[in-house]
């Protein structure tokens, strides 16, 4: 059982109520779309990559506080890192990035995880669609 | 920033002349009813003239009708579970409705284990029950029909006089949830032919701790909690006096502001919905219009995609406290039952918020949520993809009217 307060934290909060890089990519290299409305949430990540690094990332999520939380905070830590890297993404980042989260809540950040690598596998799908033509 | 509160149906605050009544039961009136001596006397006294006090509120014709548990949930499992074990060897089947709350519900399915069976009766796209289901789905094997008096999340306020009746003339015993509806709607047990009946007084002002279960003395009960003689030996366990006292002061008032409140709180009700309605588009309200087939503090909604959650925390850093239709609590469907029940397209139902309005709540609060529910919906839309791509044109919106 668990009554921790946790929602409320400061830093899931902050993302919540001040979410950064929200919305999509007009000229996106890669978008990655995971979950549905009839489970719950849905987030949208999308990326523009320059020189095999993610150079922007924007994101739209239907979802609980949490949810668009783990979104907003995905979006700055991807920024910056190689394609490569970004396939490794872990949701444990983002929940370490929102200062821990109750388990009930775990499914946000896996979301996140989710997401970010259904963007950079579309990108990788677009780089060999472009190579192929 | 304002604070505007509309979650009576969570909580309300304790009237100060409640606890005025129970502060005595915290000094020096602290015996235990039980105790033979004097202080025990006193408060015996005062357990007395509390069940007084609850059986004039439902209009009950003894205060021996009248059981103090701890609260609706406690209330819900002694009448199910209690008239069952009383009447098992008269049969076993039970009929409920969908949109019993989750305590009755849950009885119920506790009871299915062990042999008993239930016929859930539908509801309509409103909430409501007809009442010849109701008579379709008794059986010669039924000992309990249970339907509650208004909806606890969609404010539906069902035909409970007439499912009474033809509940009464099998000769089966009724269980009226009146959780939601008492201190806002006059509760009768004898106009609703009910058996059984709850209600929590902290709904209604009185404090949290205290439950009443109205049983008609004729009617078989037996008990759920054992070991002791309290409330007919029905429910053992020493009494919670503060509470009670304070709950009787409660019904008291209740009983007399009633129509005061009532009207008060649909005056706001209407400006609430039809404020709301006008400056936001894609609303939908989730159970019947406002008017006498809904309770005049029940405002339930669904601001199309967005998700409720998201937008009960927004608008509680704004200052607004309401509930939400749905818990995110696990990656499954989080749509209330009753909403399911009638037939809500998942994503309002994933939307839903309930908003319940009491008798402090003013013209200024409406006027501050007026103003703060449009802004907080359209930055939800603003990161919604579902709102993106109705924007676009991919999706179309799930409201039918």
């Amino acid at each position: 059982m668990s009554d921790a307060g946790s929602q409320q934290h400061d830093l899931v909060m902050d993302h919540f109520l001040n979410p950064r890089n929200v919305g999509d990519l007009p000229d996106a290299d890669g978008v990655g779309e995971v979950g549905a409305v009839s489970c719950g949430d849905v987030m949208r990540i999308s990326i523009q990559v320059r020189d095999g690094k993610i150079a922007e990332a924007r994101f739209r999520t239907f979802g609980c506080g949490t949810a668009i939380a783990a979104s907003s905070v995905t979006t700055e830590l991807v920024k910056g890192r190689t394609v490569e890297e970004a396939l490794k993404f872990s949701n444990e980042e983002v929940s370490a990035a929102l200062g821990g989260l109750p388990a009930a809540k775990s499914h946000c950040p896996v979301l996140a995880e989710e997401a970010v690598k259904a963007a950079v596998e579309d990108y990788l799908k677009r780089q060999n669609v472009k190579r192929k033509t | 920033m304002p604070s505007v509160y509309l979650d009576h149906q969570a909580a309300t605050p304790l009237l100060p002349e409640a606890f005025e009544a129970m502060r005595p039961f915290f000094g020096e009136a602290f015996g235990s009813a039980s105790s033979l001596h004097q202080h025990g006397l006193r408060a015996r006294d005062a357990l007395a003239e509390a069940r007084e006090q609850m059986a004039a509120f439902i209009n009950a014709e003894s205060a021996d009708d009248i059981i103090f548990t701890s609260d609706g949930t406690e209330s819900a499992n002694l009448a199910v579970k209690g008239v069952a074990y009383a009447n098992q060897r008269r049969g076993n089947h039970i009929v409920v409705s969908a949109t019993e709350h989750p305590s009755l519900l849950g009885s119920v399915e506790f009871l299915e284990k062990q042999g008993f069976t239930s016929t859930k009766v539908k509801v309509n796209s409103e909430g409501f029950v007809n009442p010849e289901d109701v008579r379709a789905a008794l059986t010669d094997k039924t000992i309990l029909v249970a339907v509650h008096h208004a909806n606890h999340d969609i404010g539906t306020i069902e035909p409970v006089r007439a499912i009474g009746e033809i509940v009464a003339e099998r000769g089966v015993p009724f269980y009226v949830d009146a959780e939601a509806s008492a201190g806002w709607l006059t509760v009768d047990v004898r106009a609703l032919n009910a058996t059984l009946l709850s209600f929590s007084p902290h709904k209604f002002y009185g404090p949290k701790g205290v439950g009443v279960l109205y049983r008609n003395r004729r009617a078989r009960l037996d008990g759920v909690l054992h070991g002791g003689v309290q409330e007919g030996g029905r429910r053992a366990g020493t009494e919670n006096i503060p509470a009670i006292v304070g709950a009787g002061v409660a019904a008291e008032v209740a009983a007399r502001d009633l129509m005061q409140r009532a009207a008060h709180s649909a005056r706001l009700q209407r400006r609430l919905w039809e404020g709301l309605k006008a400056r936001v588009l894609h609303l939908k309200l989730n159970g019947p219009e406002p008017g006498p087939r809904r309770l005049s503090t029940n405002v339930n909604l669904s601001a199309e995609f967005v998700e409720g959650e998201g937008l009960l925390l927004m608008l509680d850093a704004r200052g607004i406290a309401v509930a939400s239709g749905t818990s995110c609590v696990s990656k499954s469907l989080k749509v209330s039952h009753v909403l399911s029940a009638i037939g809500l397209d998942h994503s309002l139902g994933q939307a839903a918020i309930l908003l319940t309005l009491g008798k402090d709540n003013t013209d200024a609060d409406i006027d501050y949520v007026l103003e703060t529910v449009p802004q907080v919906v359209s930055k939800l839309r603003g990161m919604s993809p579902a709102w993106d791509e109705f924007q676009r044109g991919a999706v179309k919106s799930a409201i039918r009217n």
